[in-house]
């Protein structure tokens, strides 16, 4: 157990004394995990809301495709990055592999269908009739889909919130297509398991202590958000 | 409209990176190297001063040298630094390098709990070590990850003619020496280690060296340039540069002291120039 107080206590001290190492790992951490949850948004919530209101041969096939999606696992998809991005791969010309943006496109690949997938669930979720007032109200099909979005919001962060764990927690893809490269392209993560075979079990124990606090913090943001257009 | 707004801060932060990552672009080299050179921090020492030096901007990727050396074959790496006598000569040989230089060595040890189930402490011959692990059924544990370390282990059970695989007191890892480590104190089994993690992570573990001093249990790091001819988009002039670098007398005063502050005595011994048949004499 002292080895967990003394982890924490480093937690504390890499914090208040602003290490730059950890501060660059911490903010690339966020950068690349915000973006890609951004990215997956985009995405998941069109592809998410589509399949909701649209009804076409094969959709249940469709629809459980993209729950077992929500279930990919990291390492499976940092393998087929890393492979299409091999610089003598078929993406090789884009020359990206080992940088934070392969990073990116991991993680967007891993949030992108629990995002699509709990979209889904909450837009098909809302009453149908809701669909017939808004369209006899004179709306577009862009405006409807607009403001069942807005109706399906507090899903939606939920998402968000299930997207950025998902990815921010993730390990298996980062260090492939990433290469955990020193103030480069290490993030809270790869650096852990980098210091627990390093057998700096504090540093490592300090790393997680600030992933969880950052996870904790955004969290926190997102349930104010959240909680707060419910009130409304 | 206010979320239209994020999105586009997420783009324009997207692109921000990708100008971020093509700027290195050219001017990168890519190290394949193994995970013993990373988790002692040597490279850290290193790397720094190479960049400096040159302007190039390393991507090292620590894996295990079998993996290190497929990544040389497939042109995925522009040079290597290894520990895998055997592989490496087998990769020159198939023309996937261009040079191979003698960089440094250390020895690997034979480490396990003071308890040493097995009675093999102490004793002049690994092979002979390993012969009584064997008949003691003492749990052993193994890279098995096609690593340098798991290479030399599968040199020393042949030597020792014992059959390990599939046996209940064989189990493999599959991960970096480090965490290997952690897994054999945890379990109180023998494993075999390059000194310089052993050191590097001894403090928290509770694993004494057994068996050293063998000549089988010699740790032989060489640098191998990537092959252009094979793979146009290797940068042969970044690799090169490395290679040098490693062989240079500044560095290899470097390594003759890296880690004495730290743990009593260097973790590692320079041997550019020298003849193979020479080291550990």
């Amino acid at each position: 157990m002292d080895i967990i107080l003394e982890g924490i206590k480093k937690a504390f001290w890499l914090l208040v004394s602003f290490d730059p190492e950890v501060l660059g790992i911490t903010l690339l951490s966020i950068k690349v995990s915000g973006s890609a949850t951004l990215i997956s948004l985009v995405i998941g919530i069109t592809v998410g809301a589509s399949v909701a209101l649209t009804r076409f041969p094969g959709r249940r096939i469709v629809v459980s495709l993209i729950n077992t999606g929500m279930a990919l696992p990291p390492v499976v998809v940092g393998l087929f990055v890393t492979i299409s991005l091999w610089r003598n791969g078929p993406l090789g010309f884009m020359g990206i592999l080992y940088t934070p943006l392969a990073m990116i496109i991991a993680q967007a690949v891993i949030a992108t269908p629990i995002v699509t997938g709990i979209t889904l669930a909450a837009v098909q979720q809302l009453p149908a009739k809701l669909r017939l007032q808004i369209l006899a109200l004179g709306a577009t099909r862009l405006q409807m889909l607009w403001i069942l979005i807005k109706e399906a919001k507090l899903s939606l962060l939920a998402a968000v919130m299930a997207g950025f764990g998902g990815v921010i927690s993730e390990v298996g893809a980062s260090i492939m297509v990433g290469g955990n490269i020193k103030g480069y392209s290490r993030v809270l993560t790869t650096a852990t398991v980098m210091e627990t075979g390093r057998g700096n079990f504090d540093v490592a124990i300090a790393l997680s202590v600030i992933l969880l606090l950052l996870a904790y913090l955004i969290n926190l943001a997102l349930t104010q958000i959240q909680q707060r257009e419910r009130r409304r | 409209m206010r979320q239209w707004a994020l999105i586009l801060w997420g783009v324009a932060l997207c692109l921000i990176l990708v100008a971020e990552s093509s700027a290195a672009k050219g001017k990168t080299l890519i190290l394949a190297t193994t995970t013993s050179t990373q988790d002692t921090g040597l490279l850290d020492v290193l790397i720094p001063i190479f960049e400096k030096k040159t302007g190039y901007f390393v991507k090292t990727i620590a894996v295990g040298s079998g993996q290190a050396m497929t990544m040389g074959q497939k042109g995925e790496a522009d040079v290597l630094l290894v520990h895998s006598p055997g592989a490496e000569k087998k990769f020159m040989e198939d023309g996937f390098g261009v040079t191979r230089r003698l960089v440094m060595h250390n020895d690997f040890v034979l480490v396990g709990t003071a308890e040493d189930p097995a009675k093999i402490k102490g004793l002049k011959s690994a092979a002979g070590a390993f012969k009584k692990m064997a008949s003691a059924q003492a749990l052993f544990i193994s890279r098995g990850d096609n690593s340098g370390t798991h290479a030399k282990e599968k040199d020393v059970w042949k030597v020792a003619g014992v059959k390990y695989e599939g046996e209940k007191w064989y189990q493999q890892t599959g991960l970096g020496m480090g965490q290997t480590l952690n897994v054999a104190a945890e379990k109180k089994a023998y494993t075999l280690t390059d000194r310089g993690t052993y050191l590097a992570v001894a403090k928290t573990l509770k694993l004494d060296i057994l068996v050293e001093g063998d000549a089988v249990l010699l740790n032989i790091y060489h640098v191998m340039e990537v092959n252009p001819q094979k793979w146009p988009k290797v940068n042969i002039a970044a690799a090169k540069a490395f290679a040098d670098f490693m062989v240079s007398k500044e560095t290899q005063e470097i390594i003759k002291t890296y880690g004495v502050d730290k743990y009593g005595s260097p973790l590692f011994f320079p041997d550019a120039g020298e003849k193979l048949e020479d080291l550990g004499k």
